[in-house]
């Protein structure tokens, strides 16, 4: 059937199965090198294979939890939103979380995704006490922190077998409320040092104007939040201290046509946008579901991209070339005459890991409908990223060269090396690692 | 926090565990009922565990008749709320050859689950109050050369809420018909569904449980098999038969 990532770019006939149990996975892993698939939401071909994609979704059962230690065990297909559905009721939260809560456990740690919080507290993969992995010959492999097998499969893109069990520790919290501060930053230079001075904050993101030039390029909404403690909220808020009640959320009904999102339609859209953040500037109290996950109220919000669908960029440039890098990369964006709609800039704390992507410095994560044109200027993103000794995140990508990979991160080639030495490279492949030949 | 259980004969299937959230979603104890029951063990403690409802496994054969008193009789509680989802699609070239594989799918579809069902609307009936709910099939509506033992066992399932319903109508006990069209579970995996007459088994549960909490009849789940069944029905036979579909 025609698969593709969340972007609809690029689209692939994929061989789809979804086994119920380790007997059926070990039979779809003989049929030849195949790859694990959670809930497709990485961009690009990531969990793509023409031949064996191997659905998780069957593997969604939750095994045990310890209220004690908050050690949530679970099936690595379990959906992230059911977790917090089911425990933060009882005092539990997702102890790094991506944009969207409609991700599974086992892409959670494939990706060793990263949250608002990784300055403060790393990546996903900090929180993880072990997996089980099923590797070569169909062998289970319980394995954990400081051992290969952990440290390669954490970030490792499903390139090192399928992950069916995790053991997960979830962060305690008094509400399912944030407070939430809102700082509008008027140039690049002052998103920055916002960041700088916000390093306590627990959580921190930018929403950042690319579409403006000049002296206001780089102007952004830097949004900081924590978790309210109870007898901090507004009596209204207080008697519902787990939140407000779910948003019902609408649905994207079709395709809209490309034109919709013209460049006048985003340029408009991110002033108001910024403006409207001005003037919301302050502090308030904001439920978990719009902190976090802004767009899962609009389900298939991928479709207003249109049928051609779209792309993301995102890199992280060390700290010392953020400021040069990132100045180069929106005045490339702004040339190249082509808006982002979704911009969204981070500070990420230090992080050493075998192939995981966040380093400590900026990333900048960009989203673009698909064309020739847009196509072409994230080449040359690509180049500036490079430039300045900075990484991409494969969760996003659907288009990379291999040698630019290679040249930005030279881990991939160890990546690669450990994958033939072990044999995995005969087992395990996608579209991408294809591609980008790790 | 309801004390109303549910009891999901077909407690292995997709459709009938899907059902089984729901209401575990809502409050309710579960039991499911399967061949080899204990083997469900995973899906009990991950029930358990999301919805911190108690959720009891028992062996249940619909094909074998006189095991279902006992069975009753060993449920922890009188369920509130019965589904039976138990089903058998077979296939109909083999069932064209072999009378006794056309024998295990109109039993496994009709016989059997009306059997467990008639047990259950006696209790029901005497207590005053309940829910059946049984899953039949828009391939009952009309018997086509592709699946017509599976759609006679069926037509004949249908038929038989049907008469429940209208027989317990005055009794407090409510008969629920689920016409499914195409759902993507076990049953038909590895067939090419057309999508926009698929529904999935999450979506197919909340639509049951809430045609159960309105009293409603019969229902088809997805809208449009409404419109394809009545005009399917509606055929004159003599151009039916000439027709494949
Ligand atoms: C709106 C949106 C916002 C996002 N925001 C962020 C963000 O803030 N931070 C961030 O880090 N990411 C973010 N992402 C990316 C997303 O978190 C990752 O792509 C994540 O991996 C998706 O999980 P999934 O279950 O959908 O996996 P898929 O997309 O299905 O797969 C992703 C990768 O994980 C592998 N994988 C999946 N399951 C398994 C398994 N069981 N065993 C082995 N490998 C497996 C796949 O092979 C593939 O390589 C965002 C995505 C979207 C759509
Ligand atoms: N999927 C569809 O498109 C569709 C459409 C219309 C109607 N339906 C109906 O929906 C119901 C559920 O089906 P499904 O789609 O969820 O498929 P399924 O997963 O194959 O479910 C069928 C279930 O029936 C059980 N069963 C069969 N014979 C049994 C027996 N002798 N004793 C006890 N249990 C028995 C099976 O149990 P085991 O696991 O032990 O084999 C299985 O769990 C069925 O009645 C089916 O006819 C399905």
């Amino acid at each position: 059937m025609k698969l593709s990532g969340w972007g609809r770019y690029p689209v692939a006939d994929c061989r789809l199965s979804a086994p119920r149990d380790a007997v059926e996975l070990r039979a779809c892993l003989d049929a030849g090198p195949g790859i694990a698939r959670g809930n497709g939401r990485a961009y690009g071909d990531s969990a793509m294979n023409p031949s064996n994609t191997i659905s998780m979704r069957h593997f969604n059962h939750m095994i045990a939890f310890d209220p004690e230690t908050g050690q949530l065990i679970t099936e690595a297909g379990v959906i992230l939103g059911d977790v917090i559905r089911t425990f933060l009721p009882r005092g539990w939260f997702p102890p790094v979380t991506p944009g969207t809560k409609f991700v599974t456990i086992g892409g959670m740690i494939a990706a060793d995704v990263h949250g608002k919080n990784h300055h403060c507290d790393g990546s996903f993969g900090n929180f993880v006490d072990w997996i089980e992995v099923i590797g070569p010959g169909g062998e289970i492999r319980r394995t954990g922190p400081g051992e290969a097998l952990f440290e390669w499969t954490v970030g490792g893109m499903g390139l090192t077998g399928v992950i069916i069990r995790a053991a997960v520790r979830l962060t305690a919290v008094e509400t399912g409320w944030i407070r939430q501060r809102i700082l509008p930053a008027p140039t690049l230079a002052a998103t920055m040092d916002t960041f700088e001075t916000a390093q306590d904050a627990t959580y921190s993101v930018a929403w950042i104007d690319c579409l403006s030039t000049g002296a206001r390029q780089g102007r952004s909404l830097v949004m900081l939040g924590e978790h309210a403690a109870l007898d901090e909220l507004p009596p209204r808020a207080a008697r519902r201290p787990h939140g407000p009640p779910a948003r019902r959320a609408r649905t994207v009904p079709a395709d809209l046509p490309g034109f919709v999102l013209n460049r006048a339609a985003m340029r408009a859209f991110n002033a108001l946008y910024y403006r409207n953040g001005c003037r919301k500037a302050g502090t308030v109290h904001v439920g978990w579901d719009p902190f976090f996950y802004p767009l899962d109220s609009v389900l298939g919000w991928n479709r207003i991209y249109g049928r051609r669908g779209f792309v993301q960029f995102q890199c992280v440039l060390p700290l010392a070339e953020s400021y040069a890098g990132l100045s180069s990369l929106l005045d490339a964006v702004a040339a190249a005459g082509q808006g982002a709609f979704l911009s969204v800039l981070k500070r990420f704390g230090a992080q050493e890991s075998r192939f995981s992507f966040p380093m400590e410095g900026y990333t900048l994560a960009l989203d673009f409908p698909v064309s020739r044109r847009s196509l072409a200027m994230m080449e040359r993103l690509d180049e500036i990223t490079v430039a300045h000794g900075g990484r991409f995140y494969l969760a996003k990508d659907g288009r990379l060269k291999p040698n630019t990979l290679h040249s930005a991160d030279p881990r991939a080639a160890a990546f690669r090396a450990m994958r033939q030495d072990t044999g995995l490279v005969r087992e395990f492949s996608s579209r991408q690692s294809e591609r980008v030949q790790i | 926090m309801t004390d109303q259980p549910v009891l999901i004969l077909g407690g292995r299937s997709d459709i009938g565990l899907a059902i089984a959230h729901r209401y575990a979603d809502l409050g309710h104890t579960v039991q499911l009922a399967a061949r080899n029951a204990q083997s469900l063990s995973q899906e009990k403690t991950d029930m358990e565990l999301r919805y911190g409802v108690t959720v009891s496994l028992h062996d249940f054969d619909v094909l074998a008749p006189d095991t279902h008193e006992a069975f009753l009789d060993g449920l922890p509680a009188l369920p509130q709320i019965a589904v039976c989802a138990v089903g058998y699609m077979g296939d109909q070239a083999e069932s064209q050859r072999d009378p006794a594989a056309a024998t295990l799918v109109m039993r496994s579809n009709f016989e059997g689950p009306a059997n467990i069902l008639a047990l259950l609307a006696n209790l029901f009936e005497a207590r005053g109050s309940g829910t059946l709910i049984g899953i039949s099939s828009v391939a009952g509506d009309r018997g086509r050369a592709t699946n017509y033992v599976y759609g006679a066992a069926k037509a004949g399932f249908t038929a038989f809420l049907s008469g429940l319903r209208n027989r317990l109508a005055g009794r407090g006990v409510h008969v629920l018909t689920v016409l499914p069209g195409f759902v993507a579970t076990r049953m038909t995996e590895g067939l090419d569904l057309p999508e926009k007459l698929t529904t999935d088994p999450e979506t197919l549960a909340v639509a049951v449980a809430r045609a159960a909490e309105k009293r409603r009849n019969v229902i088809y789940v997805k809208g449009v098999w409404a419109v394809v069944m009545l005009v399917i029905r509606n055929i004159p036979e003599a151009i039916f038969k000439k027709l494949s579909i």
